[in-house]
């Protein structure tokens, strides 16, 4: 109760991203370490990534309606966004996440 | 690998299958799809693909102890839940039990953007730990198509539905996906030819306002299959194949007799009636007394305790049973005992398969060892002559394949040849007894006769048939100088006969006893001259003796004379 009006704020800013893996793949491996690259570089440090491992947890493939491995979930900000691939072209994972503003905003701050 | 392959061929077997509990279609295919292996049911939309997979996957949950997933990409589980209840299937019981898992995969178009290599993992894990949760051995898809407009990348789903179809192999699950149709190919996106084990295709198509379901087996690799189209049905039942051509001409006979219900008939056809298990057929004009006939058959078939099944296109049941009842059959007590099944419906109401795989499943049903139609005249409407042979003569083989007495009642159109048959299947019936009407002197009278008989010394007479209260008799016609009489006209000139008959005697009589008499007379006349000439020799007789005595006295008194004088 107390820390809600604190978070709420906070929020409207934070990219929630959820990958989805299945072992460690090379598909996998490397769009792991491309969202990595392309959320240090966009997002700073306004995102929380969450990495999920179908092959460990199988029921979330079903329960979050997964097909395509790797899958990149947005959930926040609204609306959810879904991003399939290795994230290999690092714009238009850019484009899809609409982080770019984030650089942007960053870049206009150090000006 | 070489050493892979050999074992391959050591241990090669005959195909084996997994059957799909749908009738007809284990027939058609030899034993079901293909195990372990993938099968497409490709066709048009409300063609019943989706009905097919359900029906096999519950089917096999059910019947043969394989629990199936089905991956719906269409439909939610609660909208095909609703879909298969009509069906008789209650899928979220079988869910409670474990033996059916539904997966629902919601596709949504465009949301979803690509950046790079991607594969469907996701789908396999899915896929992968509901097989391992239930034990699977039946998978369907329905319909994988859908991921096409979900994702972009055609190559990448190509090859990860070709891994797909492996990586069922491997797990040796049976699976059904179904695919729409192409313009000009099997399946729109060409799936056919990954899965090339087995394609099946189905067709719905809508002739003269009148539906009908057709599956073909457009390949089955390594089997024997049916190659036609078969008709199928989908009701409360689930699904119905009819395998039609697949019976062949080999039909056990059997030297039973069975009764016509008219014990004239019966005298006409050997004094025994029709061989059980052939097929009947009575033609003739309206009113011709066809339906009669055929309920006598019926009539008989019941009162020897066999089961009859009798079709109506043109009478409800009951409006047969009261007409019957005119003519001193009264098919009610069959109907309460259970032995007559009256069953009757519209030719229009359905297609002309339809049709066929009603009487199919009633006969399934009741084992009846008679069928009736009555008539098959009017199947023709909407559909081509040629067809309704076809389906005849399929129907036909069916009920001889069981033994089964069947009559069908043709009507003769006016004007028509009456030894046509509207549907051509006189020469398939092995009794053909036709009526037809005589008019003559301003009256209509029904005459029967036995047109052929297979196997049988038939009569050749053409018989006047009579139906009244007490029922149905065949008088010989009159066959004379005249012609054909029947009725008053035959009455008529009989008594015309017995008349001149009397006539003739009776001048035979008179002109006997003219004889006799002149016999009479002529002997009174000899016994006349007789007393004549009687008389006429005693006179002579007396006149010689005269004479003598007269000679004698004479010499006497000559030698008086002479004595006197020479003295």
């Amino acid at each position: 109760m107390k820390n809600k009006p604190k978070k709420r704020p906070a929020s409207r800013d934070v990219v929630e991203l959820r990958l989805y893996v299945a072992g460690q793949t090379p598909k996998s491996l490397a769009a792991i370490s491309n969202l990595t690259k392309i959320c240090a570089e966009y997002a700073g440090e306004q995102y929380h990534l969450e990495v999920i491992d179908l092959a460990k947890n199988p029921t979330l493939a079903r329960d979050h309606q997964i097909l395509a491995i790797p899958t990149l979930v947005r959930s926040l900000p609204v609306p959810i966004r879904k991003i399939i691939g290795d994230l290999s072209d690092t714009e238009s994972v850019v484009v899809g996440l609409d982080i770019a503003s984030a650089k942007e905003k960053r870049r206009a701050a150090r000006a | 690998m070489a050493g892979k392959k050999a074992a391959a061929v050591r241990t090669i077997s005959p195909l084996r299958k997994a059957p799909t509990g749908i009738r007809g279609l284990d027939e058609i295919s030899g034993g079901g799809l293909p195990r372990g292996r993938t099968t497409i049911v490709c066709g048009g939309p409300g063609c019943g693909k989706t009905m097919l997979g359900i029906e096999f996957l519950v089917r096999g949950a059910l019947e043969y102890d394989e629990p199936g997933v089905l991956m719906a990409f269409e439909e939610t589980p609660e909208d095909i839940a609703q879909n298969v209840a009509s069906l008789g299937f209650d899928i979220q019981d079988l869910a409670d039990k474990k033996k059916l898992f539904l997966d629902y995969v919601a596709v949504e178009p465009s949301e979803i953007q690509e950046t790079g290599d991607y594969d469907l993992e996701g789908l396999f894990i899915r896929l992968g730990s509901a097989i391992e949760m239930l034990g699977a051995k039946r998978v369907m898809f329905d319909t994988l198509e859908a991921l096409f407009s979900s994702f972009s990348n055609a190559a990448i789903l190509r090859s990860e539905f070709r891994r797909l179809f492996r990586w069922l192999k491997d797990r040796d699950i049976t699976a059904i996906i179904t695919a729409e149709k192409g313009e000009n190919t099997l399946t729109r996106y060409g799936l056919e030819e990954y899965v090339s084990d087995c394609v099946i295709s189905l067709d719905h198509r809508v002739k003269d306002q009148i539906s009908g379901r057709r599956m073909r087996i457009v390949k089955y690799r390594g089997t024997k299959h049916g190659a036609d189209e078969y008709p199928f049905l989908i009701d409360e039942q689930g699904m119905s194949v009819l395998p039609l051509t697949s019976l062949q001409l080999q039909h056990e006979v059997s030297n039973d007799r069975v009764s016509s219900g008219v014990p004239d008939l019966d005298q006409m056809l050997e004094g025994q009636g029709y061989y059980r298990g052939s097929s009947i057929l009575f033609s003739g004009t309206a009113g011709s007394g066809k339906t009669t006939l055929a309920a006598s058959f019926a009539d008989a078939t019941c009162r020897r305790g066999e089961r009859c099944l009798y079709i109506g296109f043109e009478e409800s049941a009951r409006q047969i049973t009261r007409n019957m009842k005119s003519v001193g059959i009264d098919l009610e007590p069959w109907v309460k005992q259970g032995l007559l099944f009256q069953e009757s419906w519209r030719p229009t109401q359905f297609g002309l398969e339809m049709h066929l795989l009603r009487i199919h499943k009633l006969v399934e049903k009741i084992q009846p060892t008679a069928v009736i139609i009555d008539p098959i005249t009017n199947l023709v409407s909407g559909t081509s002559q040629k067809e309704v042979q076809s389906m005849l003569m399929r129907l036909m083989d069916f009920l001889k394949g069981k033994l089964i007495t069947s009559v069908f009642v043709s009507l003769t159109e006016g004007g028509a040849s009456l030894e046509k048959t509207e549907v051509g299947i006189s020469s398939l019936s092995d009794t053909w007894i036709m009526l037809r009407d005589i008019e003559l002197n301003g009256e209509r009278n029904r005459c029967v006769y036995v047109l052929k008989s297979r196997g049988m010394a038939h009569s050749n007479q053409l018989r006047e048939f009579t139906m009244s209260k007490e029922g149905l008799g065949l008088i010989p016609a009159y066959i004379g100088t005249g012609g054909v009489l029947t009725g008053s006209s035959r009455l008529a000139q009989e008594a015309k006969e017995r008349a001149a008959a009397l006539a003739e005697e009776q001048e035979n009589r008179r002109r006997q006893h003219e004889m006799n008499l002149r016999r009479l007379n002529l002997q009174a006349q000899i016994e006349t001259l007789r007393a004549e000439l009687a008389e006429a020799e005693q006179r002579i007789e007396a006149t010689a003796q005269a004479d003598e005595v007269r000679e004698d006295q004479t010499k006497r008194d000559s030698a008086k004379i002479a004595k006197s004088r020479g003295a």
